[in-house]
């Protein structure tokens, strides 16, 4: 038995390479996404290994609020001089040097703009001399104090060099400094990790890192000969007591890594969602794959039968061959998966700013997963056609077997049954009655629901697919495509099933982001009153800022009503972690955003007092009189009276306070601008005068609202783009599945097409006569995908009604042109399979059994 | 009964020193060897000889299906040897009529629409006189929406030479027409083939190795090892069956 097994598998190899593809990319997706994490992971634990090598004990401040990797850099605060010497009192200590090193010191480059790391911090510290790990390459130390140094890398993303005059945003504005040195770091590096940093000399480091001189945010200590690290870091603490957090060297590396790594981790899980939709297309492809040979094969298996086999060897033999395709492709797609994600990472290192890539590695976890998720979906996708081949009985060896065509009422069935169940998730999911597991319902649902069309769909597909078939019904070719498509509903529906999941998830995030991006647009056009904005792209973790002198001088502008400025900051109010904002003019609140007073007095705010949002007076139980305790990224707690509530859709900060306490934020200047202007007045005799103030705030720009919104929304279609990308691989399996389905229907009608080329039809004809049948299939799947995905996207979309998204915007455009993409993918498929058909030997055709 | 003369001028198909020849150096194996033969315009002839005697051959080069080795085919006044695939399917398509062992319908057409598939891929129309005569004939008439699975392999067959006669072609090919059925399906398709020639002046070529099917044409050629024996004229299946008895003696003395 398990040679028969072997050697008609390698009989088929053509057919089984195909459905295997499917497997291979599936498999590709997967542990590339593995490598690539893993690769990444190990990077970053190698760049903070290296920059803590240095130190042995590390000190710094407890910060005020904890502030997750994508939300920026958690702040360290300050400290007086003094906690320098009091470490270096501590027995064991042979040098302690206080450090000033703080996120969000931002050159200024020879073009004019703010030089971005796309994500790694850009440092401002003070220079303490050279190092095992810092080494000038070019030039001095910086000895006065418009003098600093920048890293290689920084030096050469801004094109500055030695002698040169550059400025310098800080916590301060723009200020210009002569760059005196460039140094680079151990082992020839420009950077470590990609980031930027400059060095100032210790009192200007103070002064615009920190706030003021005489403090420093940390201490670098370096224990006595014979002191252990984790000895010597018990005795700071124990010296120092609470409020600080002491860690030698090496638990600080691995918890930079660490925090790195969490997202990364969420990163891949997103690979890894891609990946499994890929893998849903492809388990489509092989079911049928293996149910197509099942079919050609009736005969051959029922012979098996006749001579002995039993039910139970022909499932082990098509089982068998599973297996066999399931290694094979699995081998290659881990191969593959391993070049894909170096790719990547390499990709990764370069763009953000140099990462050292530490050497690839498959990791257990990509090769783990890579068979597991290979095997796994071959050998279920095989388990079904399997057991039909079971039934099979012996006396269809002596019968010429038509494939019978099978009442559809058990699968039609099914597939009500599953689809009631999607959607039943669905509406559950979207409803907010799934409680802590709304993503894992809402997925289930897709996912049944995905697999109840594609059920549905063999009975969907006669009447559909007759009538799509009739567009082309003209010619002979045209009309014996459109019957050949017809003939086998299951086949033509699982093949087009596997193009609908794709088109699918695109058509439906292509309706929710649409659909967001108009109603919000829509809010924004509506409710902000304000004809000038000021705002700049945010790239990496923090806001682009400017200078808020701005704003008092715009407001002198004649013609000018208003100019209020936003800020933002993560604070822990009552012990919880909330986003606060502030407005440089609290009437904006009104006059801008036109908030709408629930209670209290909306138009202005004292200095001990902030206004809450409605939704957040209900879940914090305050009511106006209520005080709450809050500790923002610098300074001490404050106790804030509520003197207002509002309702806003538009302006959504949770809590806004008095704009005094925002030299206590993170990023103490506003992020955005809106200027409103007295009626009669002319943008265009404003705009050039508030550009002509943000000289030296080059990382913001002002533009008129609609420009605002526009560049805003812009947004949602860079991940709508990015989301695509992704997708395209399942439609790429799904095109597979298409050219696998017309290759095996090709072989099986070899002497149907003999016959027709015998008595006359061209070869032109023939390859007609199936490109229409792709394209009938294809174009079914796509229509099918564009159905149900816009019904998906339209329940999401109206599920998210009460947050603000209130418009449903189809994407006409883009399903018109998927339908056509659908032909065009319908045209490439048959290629192959058609020229292989218009090359078949009439007379060798005709014999074939 | 028809006469001889002027049997050159009328000549439906035409073979003039045909070889085939398999394979090359030591693994050659010639199916043909120098055949010439012609088959008269307005006539049933059958081609008989035991397996391996290439008759199968003989009629896939004149039909076209099969390239020829050396030599010449041609039909009614077309030289097929030469021809390139565009011209073959032509050929096949407006000259050559064909009917398979496997009756080689398509089963997604129905009865009528497989009748009718050659002159609807050549984009004609049938004569509708033609057509009814045709129809009636193989009297198909209630069974003509009817896909080929719901048909019995006689009615099956019959489809077939409907599908082969509609379009009047030059020169019918028949390849064991019968093997596939049963005595009295066979005497019934035999029969209208015989008629068709008879009545409406079709050009029949059939291949055959059952003497009684041989016995419904006008004449027999025999083929044995490549080459043309020995045929009869106004054929029994005595006749028939004794020519074969002859041959087989030194085809097996020989193998």
């Amino acid at each position: 038995m398990f040679r028969a097994t072997l050697k008609s598998l390698l009989a088929r190899k053509v057919r089984l390479v195909l459905s295997g593809l499917a497997v291979v990319l599936g498999v590709m997706f997967v542990s590339g996404a593995f490598v690539l994490t893993d690769t990444l992971g190990r990077s970053f634990d190698k760049v903070f290994a290296d920059a803590y090598a240095g130190v042995d004990v590390n000190v710094a401040a407890k910060p005020n609020v904890q502030v997750s990797e994508a939300e920026g850099t958690t702040l360290s605060p300050a400290f007086p001089a003094e906690t320098v010497q009091r470490v270096a009192a501590v027995p064991g200590v042979a040098d302690a040097v206080g450090v000033v090193a703080a996120d969000g010191a931002r050159l200024i480059g020879s073009n004019g703009k703010v030089v971005t790391s796309f994500g790694p911090p850009q440092l401002g510290s003070n220079w303490v001399g050279e190092g095992d790990l810092l080494q000038l390459r070019e030039g001095r130390a910086p000895r006065a104090d418009d003098e600093i140094v920048v890293n290689a890398a920084l030096a050469q993303a801004a094109k500055v060099g030695v002698g040169d005059r550059v400025g310098v945003l800080t916590l301060a504005p723009k200020r210009e400094f002569t760059l005196v040195g460039v140094f680079g770091y151990s082992g020839g590096r420009d950077s470590v990790g990609g980031s930027h940093e400059i060095y100032f000399t210790t009192p200007v480091a103070q002064e615009l890192m920190l706030g003021e001189t005489g403090v420093f945010n940390s201490v670098t200590v370096t224990a006595a000969d014979g002191v252990t690290d984790a000895g010597l870091r018990d005795e700071v603490a124990r010296a120092l007591g609470d409020g600080f957090e002491v860690k030698t060297g090496a638990q600080l590396s691995e918890e930079m890594s660490a925090d790195l790594k969490e997202g990364l981790a969420f990163f891949n899980r997103i690979l890894l969602g891609f990946a499994a939709v890929a893998l849903l297309v492809g388990t489509f492809l092989i079911l049928n794959t293996f149910s197509i040979i099942v079919a050609q094969r009736t005969r051959e298996l029922a012979l098996l039968r006749a001579i002995g086999a039993s039910g139970k060897q022909i499932i082990g033999s098509v089982v068998l061959e599973a297996v066999a395709v399931g290694l094979l492709a699995s081998v290659f797609g881990l191969a593959a998966g391993v070049g894909v994600g170096a790719l990547l990472a390499y990709l990764f290192g370069t763009f953000a700013g140099g990462l050292d890539l530490a050497g690839i590695a498959v990791p257990a976890s990509a090769v783990l997963s890579a068979f597991g998720v290979g095997l796994v979906i071959t050998v279920v996708a095989a388990l079904l056609p399997a057991l039909r081949a079971a039934r099979i009985p012996p006396i269809a060896a002596m019968q010429d077997v038509a494939t019978p065509d099978r009442p559809l009422t058990k699968i039609t069935v099914s597939g009500a049954v599953v689809t009631a169940a999607g959607a039943t998730l669905l509406a559950l999911g979207l409803t907010d009655n799934a409680g802590d597991s709304v993503l894992p319902v809402i997925l289930g649902g897709v996912l049944f629901t995905f697999v109840g069309v594609a059920l549905l769909t063999p009975l969907i597909s006669r009447p559909v697919v007759s009538l799509l078939g009739a567009l082309f019904a003209f010619s002979v070719p045209g009309r014996l495509g459109r019957l050949n498509s017809g003939r086998n509903p299951r086949r033509t529906a699982i093949t087009a099933a596997a193009l609908m999941v794709g088109i699918a998830l695109v058509t439906g995030v292509t309706v929710i982001l649409d659909s967001a991006k108009s109603s919000l647009s829509a809010l924004a056009r509506d409710t902000v009153k304000a004809e000038l904005v000021i705002a700049g792209a945010q790239v990496g973790p923090r806001p682009a800022s400017f200078d808020r002198d701005v704003l008092t001088e715009a407001a002198q502008i004649p013609g000018v009503r208003l100019a209020g400025g936003e800020y933002g900051d993560m604070a822990m109010v009552d012990g919880e972690r909330t986003w606060v904002g502030a407005s440089s003019d609290p009437t904006a609140l009104r006059q801008i955003f036109g908030v709408e007073r629930a209670a209290g007095d909306v138009d202005r705010i004292g200095p001990e007092q902030m206004l809450v949002r409605a939704e957040t007076a209900t879940a914090r139980g305050w009511s106006v009189g209520s005080t709450a305790q809050v500790q923002l990224s610098r300074g001490e707690p404050r106790t804030f009276t509520v003197s207002g509530i509002y309702r806003s859709d538009v302006y959504t900060n949770p809590v806004t306070l008095p704009p005094t306490v925002t030299a206590d934020f993170a990023i103490p200047h506003p992020t955005q601008g809106f200027v409103q202007l007295e009626p009669g007045t002319r943008v265009d005799d404003v705009l050039p005068r508030v550009e002509a103030l943000l000289a030296d705030s080059p990382e913001v720009s002002v533009a008129d609202r609609d420009a605002f919104i526009e560049q805003q929304a812009s947004q949602f279609d860079t991940l709508l783009t990015m989301i695509q990308i992704l997708l395209a691989l399942a439609i790429v399996i799904a095109v597979l599945g298409i050219v696998n389905t017309l290759a095996l229907s090709v072989l099986e009608r070899t002497r149907e097409l003999g016959l027709l080329r015998a008595i006359g039809l061209r070869r032109a004809q023939t390859m007609r006569m199936i490109t229409v049948e792709a394209v009938v299939i294809s174009v079914f799947g796509a229509l099918l995908g564009t159905v149900v995905g816009t019904g998906l996207g339209a329940a999401v979309v109206r599920a998210l009604r009460e947050d603000g998204i209130t418009d449903l915007v189809l994407p006409w455009t883009q399903m018109g042109v998927f339908l056509g993409l659908a032909a065009l993918i319908g045209v490439i498929a048959a290629a192959l399979p058609a020229i292989r058909a218009a090359r078949i030997n009439v007379l060798g055709a005709i014999a074939h059994d | 009964m028809t006469a001889t003369v002027g049997r050159q001028a009328q000549a439906a198909a035409r073979a003039n020193d045909v070889w085939k020849v398999y394979g090359s150096g030591e693994a050659q194996v010639a199916a043909l060897r120098g055949v010439s033969v012609e088959f008269e315009r307005g006539r049933f002839t059958a081609i008989m000889g035991p397996s391996g005697s290439g008759k199968s051959t003989l009629m896939h080069c004149l039909a076209g299906l099969d390239a020829v080795t050396r030599g010449t085919v041609t039909i009614g006044d077309t030289t097929v040897t030469g021809l390139r695939d565009a011209g073959l399917t032509t050929l096949r398509r407006d000259k050559v009529g064909f009917i398979f062992q496997q009756f080689n319908l398509l089963p997604t057409l129905t009865a009528k629409e497989n009748i009718l598939l050659p002159m609807s891929i050549a984009g004609r129309k049938p004569d509708p006189a033609w057509y009814d005569t045709v129809i009636a004939t193989v009297g198909l008439k209630d069974r003509l929406d009817h896909r080929p699975a719901q048909l019995s392999g006689g009615q099956q067959q019959r489809v077939a030479c409907a599908r082969a006669l509609v379009a009047r072609p030059e020169v019918i090919f028949a390849d064991e027409p019968t093997g596939n059925l049963d005595s009295r399906s066979g005497a019934e398709v035999l029969s209208f083939l015989r008629n068709s020639v008879r009545e409406h002046g079709q050009t029949i070529v059939m291949v055959t190795h059952d003497p009684t099917a041989a016995a419904y044409a006008d004449r027999v050629v025999f083929l044995a090892d490549g080459q043309i024996v020995t045929e009869l004229i106004e054929p029994t299946a005595e006749t028939v069956l004794d020519t074969m008895k002859k041959l087989d003696t030194p085809a097996e003395v020989a193998g």
